[in-house]
């Protein structure tokens, strides 16, 4: 079996008032696209943090091709902070070359303005770019030294929706390149298209890990039935169904369909607005933290 | 490491370039105070001899000659500060009252002369002894404070709000993520700020020093080793005070803390000479006084390298001190 590009063992972030990671374990293997997935103060930031090396865990180790984390792994991780400014009064190409100055080898500096589609931006001050630009920006930035492995760390919060694809076209360019991406999201949608394995995390923990196809196969056989929350009456919550109500809606999980219906008919539950959908992440992390995802 | 240095370097020296108020604020600021200086003190003298006196306290009648009118008798506590005066003509006679009484004279001073032929007209038995040098003016005096008290600003609060501006922004944050070294980032500092100084204090030296017709009485070579290693003990003081703080407000006021002092102990504005011990003694902690002792004595007086090498020896040492704290302390970003 090979060996993973990157192993985090028994990992703690203990802080005065709070545990942030409580004993994480987890190894990424080469090349694939690796989601960390949890709600707020789960602690994935600050596990990707420590990953990167930026952060000192209380306990536990991070190591990066068989090796603590050290001079080797600087040069060969490219990057991309949740929050990042850049140096004032510098154009595009300018901020660039500035990084890739900082590494020993790497792209030229032209072909990442390629790579990241800046070529019209690229003696443009980096102050003046738009948050999806900004974003494109910062992703070329990390790509300078032609990274082995990339941290993408909630890339695309904030983002609108266009701005998004586009910078998923991106991702999946990079993915494309055989490169590794560990890539913490709030977006299933987003999980679901780049993830080849998803961890998800709550209050410092893992909850589970694998494929986004085993971890639904393993979790739902069932399909779901999505209901407007005011459609569901009082008749249709006595019935022994199993349902997660979320803010506006209400999700039925069911192996038999046909039967599920019968019984919201004769509960007389309008079934104008139903929608019948094969499970997805979203469902699996309701279902694993009861909590809906995005904030 | 040289490469990732000079990546840091370029990129700064960039930033500073562009910002052009900044720019402008750095040039601007002391040129008008020099000017407004000048206009305020180098104007006509006033119409009085000055005849300093070697004694703790002027006695009038100890001698004759210190009864004369329309002349100022100052009491000079030594004889090497009151030569260092006649010498560079803050006082126009120096007298020691003996016996036997004594005088020294510049003999480049036309106000000399005649102050002299009213103290031999009171005393002819007077020991006549001479020195030569020309006049200091006070504008001469201050323009290597401007010049010193523009680098102390430009050095503490150009280095300090800058690294403090990037570790909040998380922009040192991002660095940390690179193979870049904390002295590596440091030394890009020292020395972009160290270079930026030294053109800009050179253009005001030329600039000013046409304007005041000052000519530098020492070796350009040493001048310009004075303010390298006075650049570098300020930028490195700057540094230490920014080395982990994320608070623009606390470390203005950390930088108010030094500045101030040293604004009114080291010497721009006026000489120390005089002053209690403790307060020479608290004076001679800043760099910036070890600085213009230096610059004075290679600007006013020709000094060499010899007479100012003990504040040369203490800029390169705090340099070295500030430089390893900083390193030692730096924060790459906020706790």
């Amino acid at each position: 079996m090979n060996q993973p590009i990157l192993e985090v063992r028994d990992l703690v972030k203990q802080y005065p008032a709070t545990t942030a990671v409580a004993g994480v374990s987890f190894s990424v293997p080469e090349g694939i696209c690796f989601g960390l997935l949890g709600p707020n103060g789960a602690g994935k930031t600050t596990t990707i943090e420590i990953m990167e090396g930026i952060l000192p865990p209380t306990s536990g180790e991070v190591r990066y091709r068989g090796e603590p984390l050290g001079v080797r792994f600087r040069e060969q991780a490219g990057i991309l902070f949740q929050k990042t400014a850049l140096q004032d009064f510098l154009t595009v190409r300018q901020s660039i070359a500035l990084f890739r100055g900082l590494y020993a080898t790497g792209l030229d500096v032209e072909e990442v303005i390629r790579l990241c589609a800046l070529e019209k931006l690229a003696n443009r001050d980096s102050r003046k770019l738009s948050g999806g630009q900004q974003q494109r920006l910062l992703l070329a930035i990390s790509l300078v030294n032609d990274p082995a492995i990339l941290f993408l760390d909630e890339p695309t919060t904030g983002l609108d929706p266009q701005a998004r694809r586009s910078f998923w076209e991106l991702v999946e360019s990079i993915k494309a390149r055989r490169k590794t991406i560990i890539l913490s999201t709030h977006y299933m949608e987003e999980a679901e298209l780049l993830c080849d394995e998803i961890a998800i995390m709550d209050r410092g923990q893992l909850l589970a890990m694998g494929s986004p196809h085993k971890l639904l196969h393993e979790h739902f056989a069932e399909v779901m039935l999505e209901l407007p929350r005011q459609a569901f009456t009082p008749a249709a919550r006595a019935l022994k169904l199993s349902v997660i109500e979320a803010a506006e809606r209400v999700e039925i999980s069911t192996h038999d369909v046909e039967g599920t219906l019968r019984q919201l008919l004769e509960a007389q539950v309008p079934l104008a607005q139903l929608r019948i959908r094969p499970a997805n992440l979203e469902d699996l992390f309701l279902e694993l933290t009861g909590k809906e995802l995005r904030p | 490491m040289i490469r990732r240095l000079l990546a840091v370097l370029h990129a700064r020296n960039l930033e500073f370039v562009r910002d052009r108020g900044t720019l402008l604020f750095t040039l601007l600021l002391p040129i008008m105070l020099v000017v407004g200086m000048g206009f305020v003190f180098g104007g006509p003298e006033r119409p009085l001899f000055k005849v300093g006196v070697v004694t703790p306290r002027i006695d009038r009648q100890a001698n004759a000659f210190l009864s004369e009118r329309y002349v100022e008798f100052v009491a000079e506590p030594d004889e090497p500060g009151g030569l260092y005066k006649v010498t560079h003509q803050q006082i126009d006679l120096l007298l020691s009252l003996g016996p036997p009484l004594r005088y020294w004279v510049n003999t480049d001073s036309p106000k000399g002369y005649i102050v002299e032929k009213l103290l031999l007209a009171a005393d002819p038995q007077a020991h006549r002894e001479v020195v030569a040098g020309a006049a200091v003016r006070y504008v001469d005096w201050l323009f290597p404070g401007i010049l010193g008290m523009n680098m102390m600003f430009s050095c503490l609060f150009g280095v300090g709000y800058v690294v403090v501006r990037y570790r909040k922004s998380g922009f040192l944050k991002r660095l940390h993520a690179t193979p870049l070294s904390a002295f590596e980032f440091l030394g890009a500092q020292v020395l972009s700020r160290l270079s930026l100084i030294l053109f800009v204090t050179a253009v005001l030296y030329l600039g000013i020093g046409t304007i005041i017709r000052f000519h530098s009485a020492g070796n350009m070579a040493l001048l310009l080793l004075v303010a390298v290693l006075s650049a570098l003990s300020m930028v490195a003081l700057g540094l230490t005070i920014a080395a982990r703080f994320s608070s623009e407000e606390l470390v203005g006021g950390l930088l108010n803390v030094l500045t101030w002092p040293m604004m009114l102990l080291s010497g721009i504005w006026f000489s120390l000479e005089g002053s209690p011990r403790w307060v020479q003694w608290i004076a001679h902690v800043f760099p910036l006084t070890h600085t213009l002792d230096a610059a004075r004595a290679v600007m006013l007086d020709g000094a060499g390298i010899r007479q100012i090498a003990p504040n040369l020896l203490y800029l390169a040492l705090t340099a070295l001190a500030f430089l390893a704290f900083g390193a030692w302390s730096f924060r790459w970003r906020i706790d």
